[in-house]
């Protein structure tokens, strides 16, 4: 049974169809890749799956279960996880705070253990610490554990988000341009990361990318959007090949 | 250069003195004080014993600031610098000792012996006791308002609101019960169960004060930013002029008589619980929460965090604060009205806040300690002290904006470390 499923997914802002019958379903352990042209409704299927917008038409199931309509923070416990195209970082806060945080639905000590400070508080807090910590390591950046993001490079503030959107230990991981405005070095070493997170974890991944390079290698399957709905799904050898994505990208060849 | 360096290694001899060292230090001065001040004020050419380290003289009698100089010098800072400096190693090994014991004995045993030094100090005449009383207050008001203002980022106008709530609430449990007077009747319960019930009335103005949180809690869910600042402000004028139409509480005259039950030792106990609750609250990863709503939403809610429930938590939980705060100013005053809680009251907390700094337990107690003591200095110059506290205001703003100490909790474990050498820390 496929971890998640989109069925007829649409959306409008205002009078604008943004997405139109979205369909979707992954199997634990998949990368499935989403691509398209600027504007195409990318982004928006993210919110909508991740519940910061409920989706007008459609359903979301994770594990069967029935997600779309509940608060984001609901879906987020419930096993999706994301990353955003802008790296929506805690500007004042620590790399470690912001993996810590990710544990939030996981906290039982409550609004006791935080006004007094019981030990049950203390045991809690040390056992998220350690746990993110152990993220951090995989990431690479513990090290960095105790500085505030702001003054961290591009790359390293996209291991935190990718280290925190890990820490809420999702089945299901959104990945909105991962490598957007890195380096070729930075690109090589963010890819490792997806790769691992990927084998450690058995998580279904769905990727959003402009870099037809990065999808061409981690993924199996790409869906192509383009005015909000799907315009070709296949293997990448077949979106590469597909004259409709061309026409998407390219515009159509023609006239002259 | 050589003079520079002369007063580096001058000053590093005080680098290792612990906080226990200070406290001894400290208890010195103010006893000292006790002993030998009046004589000693007399002898400088001081009518009496300077009230807050001469501040309150500066302005009354500008002639007389070397001579309240000297006398602070002489009482404070030398007996002070001398012995903190003389008994830096066992200081040392008193705060190893400390250090070794559980937490919970360890803070008590520091608790203790600050208010010891506080209670010495104000012991000298009733003014110092006030001001003391009033500064406390004050640390808890602003540390609740930095719950919201700082740790979450909403601007709330609302904090003199919830006090007057507060306020009101312990004054009508207290007097009812207690005191016979014309509004109330009869006492309820002999005024000897007075101590006893206190907290309870305290407690009370502040789940009433939470309950009006609800007011603009509910609505932060949906709106930030100024829209939110304007709601707050809305509910301070609800609050101030449903108290003035109230004839229960007899209106805009106030209540007066309250039992004279806020003493010194209550106050600071309740202030230590504020600081204490607050200072774990913002710690924990639940308090934390405060901060990623503050800096993104929308990625606090993708990352489970619950943002309503945090809010909401943040508005109540820093209103009944501001209600404990209240019920102790009333009953200090024993005297409230509807008029002290007005747009005068919210600049100076404000003012406080912002001061002190954002984000930030230390930054809230040394904003308040330090504009309650300026106000009271400038207290001779009457209208401009709302000129000056201002304009002070605006050069903080212009050199250091997020206030003088901002993002700093309090870690007691690093305070009462001792300070044994550089580099052995435990």
């Amino acid at each position: 049974m496929p971890v998640l499923e989109v069925h007829k997914m649409s959306h409008n802002f205002g009078g604008l169809r943004a997405v139109n019958g979205y369909h979707l379903e992954i199997d634990a352990g998949q990368i499935r890749g989403l691509i398209g042209p600027n504007g195409a409704g990318k982004t928006t299927i993210f919110n909508l799956i991740s519940g910061i917008y409920a989706p007008m038409e459609g359903e979301v199931l994770l594990n069967g279960q029935k997600v779309n309509g509940l608060p984001s923070h609901r879906i987020a416990s419930m096993g999706i996880s994301r990353t955003f195209q802008n790296l929506l970082l805690w500007r004042h806060m620590t790399v470690l705070e912001h993996v810590k945080m990710a544990h939030y639905s996981r906290i039982r000590y409550g609004l006791v253990g935080a006004f007094f400070g019981t030990r049950k508080r203390r045991r809690e807090e040390e056992e998220i610490e350690g746990r993110a910590l152990e993220l951090l390591d995989m990431m690479g950046i513990r090290h960095l554990a105790n500085q505030v993001v702001l003054n961290l490079p591009y790359g390293a503030q996209r291991r935190v988000e990718m280290a925190r959107a890990l820490a809420t230990e999702p089945k299901v991981l959104l990945l909105d341009e991962p490598t957007a405005g890195m380096n070729p070095e930075e690109l090589v070493q963010i890819m490792e990361i997806i790769r691992r997170a990927h084998r450690e974890f058995g998580l279904a991944i769905l990727l959003i990318e402009h870099r037809l390079k990065v999808v061409m290698e981690l993924c199996e399957r790409i869906q192509t959007l383009n005015f909000g709905e799907v315009i070709a799904e296949g293997t990448p050898e077949e979106i590469q090949n597909d004259p409709k994505v061309i026409d998407a990208y390219l515009g159509k060849e023609s006239v002259i | 250069m050589a003079s520079t360096t002369t007063f580096r290694t001058f000053r590093a001899g005080w680098s290792r003195v612990p906080l226990i060292g200070w406290f001894f230090g400290a208890l010195l001065a103010v006893t000292l004080e006790r002993l030998v001040g009046n004589p000693l004020a007399l002898a400088v050419g001081l009518p009496k014993i300077p009230a807050l380290f001469g501040l309150d003289i500066m302005l009354k009698k500008p002639l007389l600031i070397p001579n309240a100089v000297l006398y602070v010098l002489l009482i404070y800072g030398l007996p002070m610098g001398i012995a903190t400096r003389a008994s830096i190693a066992p200081a040392n090994r008193l705060a190893t000792g400390l250090f070794r014991l559980p937490i919970v004995v360890t803070t008590v045993v520091y608790i203790g012996f600050l208010y010891a030094i506080l209670h010495v100090w104000a012991e000298v005449n009733d003014y110092r006791a006030l001001v003391l009383k009033l500064t406390l207050i004050a640390i808890m008001f602003t540390l609740s308002l930095n719950v919201i203002n700082g740790y979450m980022g909403e601007f709330s106008c609302s904090h003199p609101g919830f006090m007057a709530l507060g306020a009101y609430c312990a004054s009508v449990f207290s007097l009812g019960l207690f005191v016979d007077n014309r509004f109330f009747g009869t006492a309820l319960l002999p005024p000897a169960l007075g101590p006893f019930l206190f907290p309870v009335a305290l407690v009370l103005g502040g789940i009433l004060a939470a309950a009006g949180a609800l007011i603009v809690a509910v609505p932060s869910f949906r709106t930030r930013g100024d829209y939110l600042a304007i709601i707050s402000l809305a509910f301070l004028f609800i609050v101030k002029s449903l108290i003035e139409n109230l004839e229960y509480v007899r209106g805009p005259r106030g209540l007066s008589g309250q039992p004279d039950l806020a003493s010194l030792p209550t106050v600071f106990l309740w202030t230590v619980a504020c600081i204490w609750s607050i200072n774990n609250f913002v710690r924990s990863t639940i308090g934390k929460a405060l901060n990623a709503v503050r800096d993104n939403e929308m990625a606090a809610s993708a990352m489970t965090v619950n943002t309503r429930r945090t809010k909401m938590v943040a508005f109540l939980f820093s209103a009944f604060w501001a209600g404990i705060a209240g019920g102790l100013f009333a009953h200090v005053l024993r005297y409230v009205n509807p008029g002290t809680f007005g747009i005068q009251t919210l600049a100076e907390v404000l003012a406080m806040v912002y001061f002190g700094g954002l984000n930030s337990v230390y930054g809230s107690i040394v904003g308040a300690v330090s504009i309650s003591l300026l106000g009271e200095a400038l207290r001779p110059l009457e209208i401009f002290k709302w000129i000056i506290i201002p304009l002070l205001l605006i050069l903080v703003m212009i050199y250091r904006p997020t206030g003088l100490i901002a993002f700093k909790d309090v870690d007691v474990t690093a305070l009462f470390r001792p300070k044994t050498g550089p580099g052995d820390e435990v």
